[in-house]
């Protein structure tokens, strides 16, 4: 329990070290600007422009302002005001697109492992069948194709083609579905090529030999004892997956059009509003980290002798 | 081997006959060649057939890119916005500069390219009959102005450099106005989708190479020196990789790119002689040395002990010469190994950008940002199917046949996949 508490209070100071980097690069680089957010624009008069600045908290020194926001954040997790979408906050503008993108995002991970999982336990059990290839060129597939090019062909197969699924729109199971599976599927295929070659390297220890040796059904010795030891490299990829589906969201919300943090983000970065962007990275920062942590313990509490440091 | 000498030597008198039997000895070691590690390697490498597949389709692919100018392809940046938008792929022979629109003389390029350097011929003459320094300066000068502003070139390419001119130029020559059909179709504006891919692929594969290259030159040094001075060094460089890792660094690049893309600090840039693709090369590049920084300080930190490092200080070589002339040399097979995996996953990132329009911008061309074209066809009610499958297709060949190369690569440098088949 100590070693617990430990390992999270170590990996919290971490991610605060990190989100301070993050935030003071960024600050940085966002005052380095000349001018200010709204110098683009036409010019408005000089009365409003001091509301304007006043307003986003532009007219006090560099100084003051780095200050002033970093207490906002670590005392009221305030981010601040968004530029360029009207009377709309950072933080509401991530409430809003938070809840889209974690279901696209589980939707996506729920299918990437059962699927990946499946694929990989058929190819190693049935190896060298017409099964086995077949699916591993498939992985092979889902590896090096982007997924942006998969949701583009998807689209146009199931959306125009065989009119499936409906063209965009969020809500409902069959609006969700051909994103999270456009998400999940180069996951999917990492995880079986992950899963059949653990399973393979299972298969000739010995105390599968053993199970096998005391007649146990296939079925038996398989689920009970050649997976779970399978599953462990799946389990310490899933950190990274869950790094490849958020920014996977980024470029399928933006063809699907879904309104999730991703294409908040994208849309932040294409029209520089500064605040919502930061913002952004600082929320996507913690998540990850979240994740991660979560992940690594999952992996201790499997894996006896993984120690937590 | 060694029974024949001892047998045949006291029989036969004199020592003609042990010296016979070690020519023979001689004679066959000379037929038995050492195979280095990496013709070893390359051997291996070469009864991969998926790999040398890929190899092959590699090589052609880039011979294809780096000679786009010189094949007889439409423009890539000619729009036609009455007659051609949205074609289908199809065989119908085009002429170079056949566009109303452009106003050419004939509806050819090369009747306007005779013109145009036909109303230069003048001053070219001028140029070479004038004496004086000023009023040479002042009509070559004249020249080059016109060039840059009036030259057809520029209606139907956009912004060569000079080997790729002097291409167009010889292309130009050799087939004159023939231009392959539009088999790849035409896109929303009336471009032609085949040239597009083409000249799309050269910046695809120079960003995947320039910045693999930039993330190669970063990690092997970083790893490499943290490696070998070891001990407090190591540890701080280390610590350091170790933070950027928890960054997530796609949403810092993105953030990066949307301030690197702002008017003033472009204009900044640029009077530095710095151009935004360049920049673009940098930040890809120097996200990607992480990983090859970790790897390569594991292998120094082992080799750090190794004899021939003794030796080499024990001559006096310097810190940097050991680094840098003995060691770095003998962690290549790693490095290559890691560098085949990078380069499909930097191609990939520079699509992801370009896809979100954040990376190249118009009218450069890349796949990222033919796919995003693409894409945004599609939501149009009729299927305009080939401005997605093309580039999606070749994007796609592409990323395939790196992977399979450097999964057999990876084999082939296994020194524990010897003998095995």
């Amino acid at each position: 329990m100590r070693d617990l508490i430990g390992y999270l209070l170590k990996r919290l100071s971490w991610m605060l070290l990190t989100l301070w980097a993050v935030y003071t690069v960024s600050f940085v680089l966002m005052r380095s600007v000349p001018g200010n957010p709204f110098s683009g624009e036409r010019s408005v008069p000089p009365a409003i422009e001091r509301q304007l600045k006043a307003r986003y908290n532009l007219d006090a020194p560099p100084l003051q302002q780095y200050w002033d926001y970093l207490v906002g954040v670590v005392t009221r997790f305030d981010l601040g005001w968004s530029t360029r979408l009207e009377d709309y906050s950072v933080n509401q503008v991530i409430a809003e697109g938070f809840p889209v993108s974690v279901t696209l995002a589980i939707f996506a991970l729920v299918f990437a492992i059962i699927f990946g999982i499946t694929a990989g336990v058929i190819s190693a059990v049935y190896r060298r069948s017409t099964a086995d290839v077949m699916l591993m060129a498939a992985a092979v597939f889902g590896i090096a194709v982007p997924n942006f090019v998969i949701a583009s062909l998807a689209i146009l197969l199931f959306v125009f083609m065989i009119q499936l699924f409906p063209a965009g729109g969020w809500g409902t199971l069959s609006q969700v579905a051909l994103p999270a599976f456009c998400l999940g599927l180069p996951v999917a295929a990492y995880i079986a090529r992950l899963t059949r070659t653990g399973m393979l390297e299972m298969l000739t220890r010995d105390h599968v030999r053993t199970a096998f040796a005391k007649g146990l059904p296939k079925r038996t010795v398989i689920m009970r004892h050649v997976l779970p030891g399978a599953l462990l490299p799946v389990v310490s990829y899933l950190g990274p997956a869950v790094a490849r589906v958020l920014t996977g969201s980024l470029v399928l919300e933006k063809i699907f059009a879904l309104p999730g943090m991703g294409s908040h983000f994208i849309n932040a970065a294409t029209q520089r509003d500064y605040t919502l962007a930061m913002g952004m990275v600082l929320t996507y920062t913690v998540l990850l980290f979240a994740m991660n942590t979560l992940v690594d313990l999952a992996y201790a509490i499997i894996d006896p002798r993984v120690k937590l440091q | 081997m060694s029974s024949s000498i001892t047998s045949g030597g006291p029989v036969r008198s004199g020592g003609n006959a042990t010296e016979e039997a070690l020519e023979r000895l001689l004679a066959e070691s000379r037929e038995i060649r050492g195979v280095s590690l990496w013709q070893d390697a390359f051997n291996r490498l070469r009864r991969n057939r998926t790999a040398m597949i890929s190899l092959w389709c590699l090589v052609l692919l880039a011979t294809a890119a780096f000679m786009t100018p010189l094949l007889p392809l439409q423009s890539p940046i000619d729009k036609d916005l009455n007659n051609r938008r949205f074609l289908p792929p199809n065989l119908q022979s085009v002429v170079l500069g056949g566009r109303p629109g452009l106003k050419f003389k004939d509806g050819k390029l090369t009747s306007e390219l005779a013109k145009f350097e036909a109303s230069l011929a003048g001053t070219q003459k001028k140029l070479i009959e004038a004496t004086d320094l000023e009023t040479q300066q002042k009509l070559s000068n004249e020249i080059e102005s016109r060039i840059a502003v009036e030259h057809p070139f520029n209606q139907m390419w956009n912004n060569l450099g000079g080997v790729a001119w002097w291409m167009c130029k010889v292309r130009v020559a050799v087939f004159g106005d023939y231009a392959i059909p539009s088999l790849f179709g035409t896109d929303k504006l009336g471009r032609d989708l085949l040239a597009r891919v083409f000249w799309g692929a050269r910046v695809s594969l120079i960003v995947g190479i320039v910045a693999t290259l930039v993330s190669l030159i970063i990690g092997v040094s970083y790893g490499a020196i943290a490696g070998y001075f070891g001990g407090r060094v190591d540890a701080a460089m280390m610590r350091f990789v170790d933070m950027l890792y928890s960054i997530p660094f796609i949403f810092v690049v993105i953030f990066l790119v949307t301030f690197l893309g702002e008017e003033t600090v472009k204009q900044e840039l640029a009077s530095y002689g710095i151009d935004q693709i360049t920049i673009f090369y940098i930040v890809i590049g120097a996200i990607y040395w992480l990983t090859m920084s970790r790897v390569v300080r594991g292998q120094i930190l082992s080799l750090r002990h190794e004899q021939f490092v003794e030796a080499a200080k024990t001559v006096g070589a310097s810190s940097w010469r050991i680094v840098f002339r003995h060691l770095v040399p003998n962690v290549l097979g790693v490095v290559i190994v890691y560098l085949t995996l990078t380069i499909p996953s930097v191609m990939l990132f520079e699509a992801f950008l370009s896809f979100l329009g954040l990376g190249v911008s118009p009218p450069d061309v890349s796949w990222g940002l033919l796919l995003n074209d693409g894409v945004e066809a599609l939501s149009i009610v009729k299927v305009f199917w080939w401005v997605v499958v093309f580039p999606g297709g070749a994007l796609a060949a592409t990323l395939f046949a790196l992977n399979f190369l450097g999964d057999g690569i990876r084999d082939a440098l296994d020194p524990r996949m010897k003998n095995r088949d």
